[in-house]
């Protein structure tokens, strides 16, 4: 065989796991290739996933399920179907994740509350959490959590409420919380620099792929990558629900506009990662900020989940 | 030295390229790395590999644009990227004659490297044939590294162990191909394997009884993907016949649960379980190795990310048989984990702790008898995602060693 063969010809090594058969060749059936056109496709919702019942007697903590309570849960569990949505209420194990998704939510509200460039808050962990009904009017849980800052990594711990509509309109969900506002000012100087710095009719911003494919964040970008996680949650609350987790994946791009009324304004181009579908749902907003007002989103727009597109070329 | 049976279960549908190492030591190391490009055609009869030489911007747009169109079904082996280096692109028949035009209408300079695929392909498998025929080498150094080489030829070396096969640990990293440090934290494992057999006391006494497989690029198609064209890509490449949709989720395509609820039955989805299980090669590969093997004692399958341990099941609250001595080696392994870097894991079953998931792999492996099966989700908990830097990789690789490591000691010393 020649050297430019053996160059660039990769060669198929499927060896059969079948002791003694000799190598084989993949076949498959036959694939009609045909063109296929490039249609519009319309936004994929994010499936709602039933949730189901949480055993909540392991503590995956400390305390490990002992037999009579595996035999308990075991009879429980028989006599529920796979297509029965059962919700759970009363005491949550803190570490399942329907007190984790109701969890996220709260970070979501308080990023849309005390989120800027220079605060980005994360969920840490979750301590105590329980869920009841409200009828008609839907869920609601009450959660003790640890939030982080991403940036400074301070932590604080607050209480908060959760309620996820009922009904078939749904809606986003509703959260109040104990927390204050964050303990250390001193973002304070380096958001009025940076406010300063970009409050311009001239050079206006751009940026694209924060993070890039390999995790990287121009050190002058980050507080737009930051910014841009913030603004995100704007989006990610009003579509939150018990059946969906979500975190910005990446800011596919951001354009400053002119300043108006004050604000710093941004297009954002983002992408949102939801863990229960796994989908990439991308999401265009415009973003506008400043010290004294924080972080608002407005123009919120889904984009359809395109099949065969790209994203933008790496620079 | 002694001689593995080494089996690389990488496989794509049509064309990889599988590199096979083997480090032979008392246990053995099997690490495949696989690249590949599907095509999912059946045979490549008269279909052609075109070397193409652009000579300026004008002509590397022109090059791009050509490989946007879909419809043509060109499979790219060295993809565009500047005027000093030349594209290879495997061009079906039916369109050999717009490419060719294509070319032509641009002044493009290229040449045809393979004329007839499948003529190759033909002769490189007559060969292979052949050479298994040859006498075999009696010893590693005789043994022919740059060669591909059959499961026969492995198992015929001296170092045999006769019989069954050894029991065996498997690890699998990178079968979602978006999810980066897993295949890269892979490349670690093996790497350190081979370098700490023989000075740590711990893993060189499991190699001494067990052997590990670990697959490094589970689902290369969709790894390929991740870097050519969609960062975020997560299933597999196959086409979907009456879609436009791509992909099947791999870790929905396992015979545990399948069709139930926990996967989705829409080929646009990030989680289509396929139109049946197993339907994915990569997934039966494994599947079949796994069943042939038959004394698989533990197996990891490893993702990214949230910081989990997870272990069975995900199609079903009903708990595991096991679930007290998994729940409790979790909590072990974590703890291990944490004693590095304090990062922070959460562990239980997957469809407590994640979500439900019906046809994914551990839970089809611990119902084939496979007691330890775990998944890992890896670095971090949202901040990066899946597009962790790289600066992460090495502390993440040598954390979740420390689980993977507490993980095997227990199945060594815990046969059943």
């Amino acid at each position: 065989m020649s050297p430019a063969l053996m160059r660039v010809l990769r060669v198929v090594v499927l060896l059969s796991a079948v002791r003694g058969a000799p190598l084989a060749t993949v076949t498959l059936p036959p694939v009609i290739l045909e063109p296929v056109p490039l249609e519009p496709v319309a936004p994929v919702p994010v499936p709602s996933e039933p949730v189901r019942v949480d055993s909540g007697a392991d503590q995956n903590i400390s305390i490990p399920i002992n037999t009579e309570q595996q035999q308990q849960q075991q009879q429980q569990q028989q006599q529920v179907s796979l297509d029965v949505d059962v919700m759970l209420t009363g005491e949550l194990n803190p570490n399942h994740y329907p007190a984790r998704r109701a969890a996220q939510v709260v970070l979501h509200h308080l990023n849309t509350r005390y989120g800027s460039p220079y605060w980005w808050g994360a969920l840490r962990q979750v301590h105590k959490a329980t869920a009841e009904a409200l009828g008609d009017s839907g869920r609601k849980y009450s959660l003790e959590v640890t939030l982080q800052d991403q940036i400074s990594g301070t932590k604080e711990t607050c209480t908060a409420e959760v309620v996820f509509p009922g009904g078939p309109a749904g809606g986003p969900p509703q959260v109040t919380t104990s927390y204050e506002g964050k303990s250390e000012i001193n973002t304070q100087a380096q958001e009025e620099a940076l406010y300063n710095q970009y409050n311009t009719s001239q050079n206006l911003l751009s940026g694209h792929n924060l993070p890039d494919s390999y995790g990287h964040v121009a050190p002058g970008m980050e507080p737009f990558w930051h910014l841009g996680g913030v603004a995100s949650s704007f989006v990610m609350l009003k579509e939150s629900s018990e059946n969906t987790l979500y975190n910005m994946a990446q800011v596919v791009s951001v354009t400053q506009l002119a300043t108006e009324n004050n604000q710093l304004r941004f297009n954002y181009d983002v992408l949102l990662h939801e863990m229960v579908s796994q989908e990439i749902i991308h999401w265009k907003l415009l973003a506008s900020w400043s010290p004294q007002e924080g972080v608002k989103a407005s123009q919120m727009e889904l984009l359809p989940k395109c099949h065969h597109c790209e994203p933008p070329q790496e620079h | 030295m002694g001689v593995c049976v080494c089996v690389c279960v990488c496989v794509c549908v049509c064309v990889c390229v599988c590199v096979l190492m083997c480090v032979c030591v008392n246990g053995c190391v099997c690490v495949c790395v696989c690249a590949c490009v599907r095509a999912c055609v059946r045979v490549f009869t008269r279909h052609q590999v075109l070397r193409i030489s652009a000579k300026d911007e004008l002509q590397l747009s022109a090059l791009r644009d050509l490989e946007a169109l879909d419809h043509l079904q060109l499979d790219i082996w060295i993809g565009v990227r500047d005027v000093s280096t030349p594209v290879d692109i495997r061009v079906p028949a039916f369109s050999l004659s717009t490419v060719k035009s294509h070319l032509d209408y641009y002044e493009i300079q290229y040449s045809i490297m393979i004329r007839d695929l499948q003529v190759a392909l033909d002769e490189e498998a007559e060969e292979m044939d052949a050479a298994t025929r040859d006498v075999e080498p009696r010893n590693t150094d005789a043994f022919d590294y740059s060669r591909y080489h059959t499961i026969e030829e492995a198992r015929n070396q001296p170092f045999s162990t006769g019989g069954t096969s050894r029991p065996a640990i498997w690890l699998d990293t990178g079968i979602h191909s978006r999810e980066w440090v897993t295949q890269a934290s892979g490349t670690w494992f093996a790497k350190n394997i081979v370098d700490t057999y023989g000075k740590d006391q711990v893993l060189t006494a499991i190699l001494d009884k067990m052997d590990i497989f670990l697959e490094i690029v589970t689902n290369p198609d969709g790894f390929a993907y991740t870097h050519s064209k969609n960062r975020m890509w997560r299933k597999t490449r196959k086409p979907n016949p009456g879609s436009s949709c791509v992909g099947v989720d791999p870790n929905r395509n396992w015979d545990a649960g399948f069709g139930g609820a926990g996967a989705s039955s829409s080929p646009c989805s990030e989680t289509y379980r396929g139109p049946s299980a197993n339907s994915e090669s990569e997934v039966k590969a494994i599947v079949d190795f796994v069943k042939s093997h038959g004394n698989m004692k533990a197996f990891v399958s490893i993702h990214a990310y949230s910081q989990m341990l997870l272990f069975p099941y995900g199609f079903t609250k009903s708990p595991a048989r096991d679930h007290g001595e998994l729940n409790e080696l979790a909590k072990k392994a974590i703890t291990n984990l944490a004693s590095l870097y304090g990062t922070r894991y959460r562990y239980g079953s997957i469809i407590n702790t994640i979500y439900q998931a019906s046809g994914g792999t551990i839970d089809w492996t611990y119902d084939q008898g496979i007691k330890y099966s775990y998944t890992f989700e890896l670095r971090d908990t949202g901040r990066y995602g899946f597009i962790l830097p790289a600066n992460q990789i090495l502390p993440t690789a040598k954390e979740t060693w420390l689980a993977l490591m507490t993980i095997m000691d227990h199945s060594s010393r815990n046969s059943y």
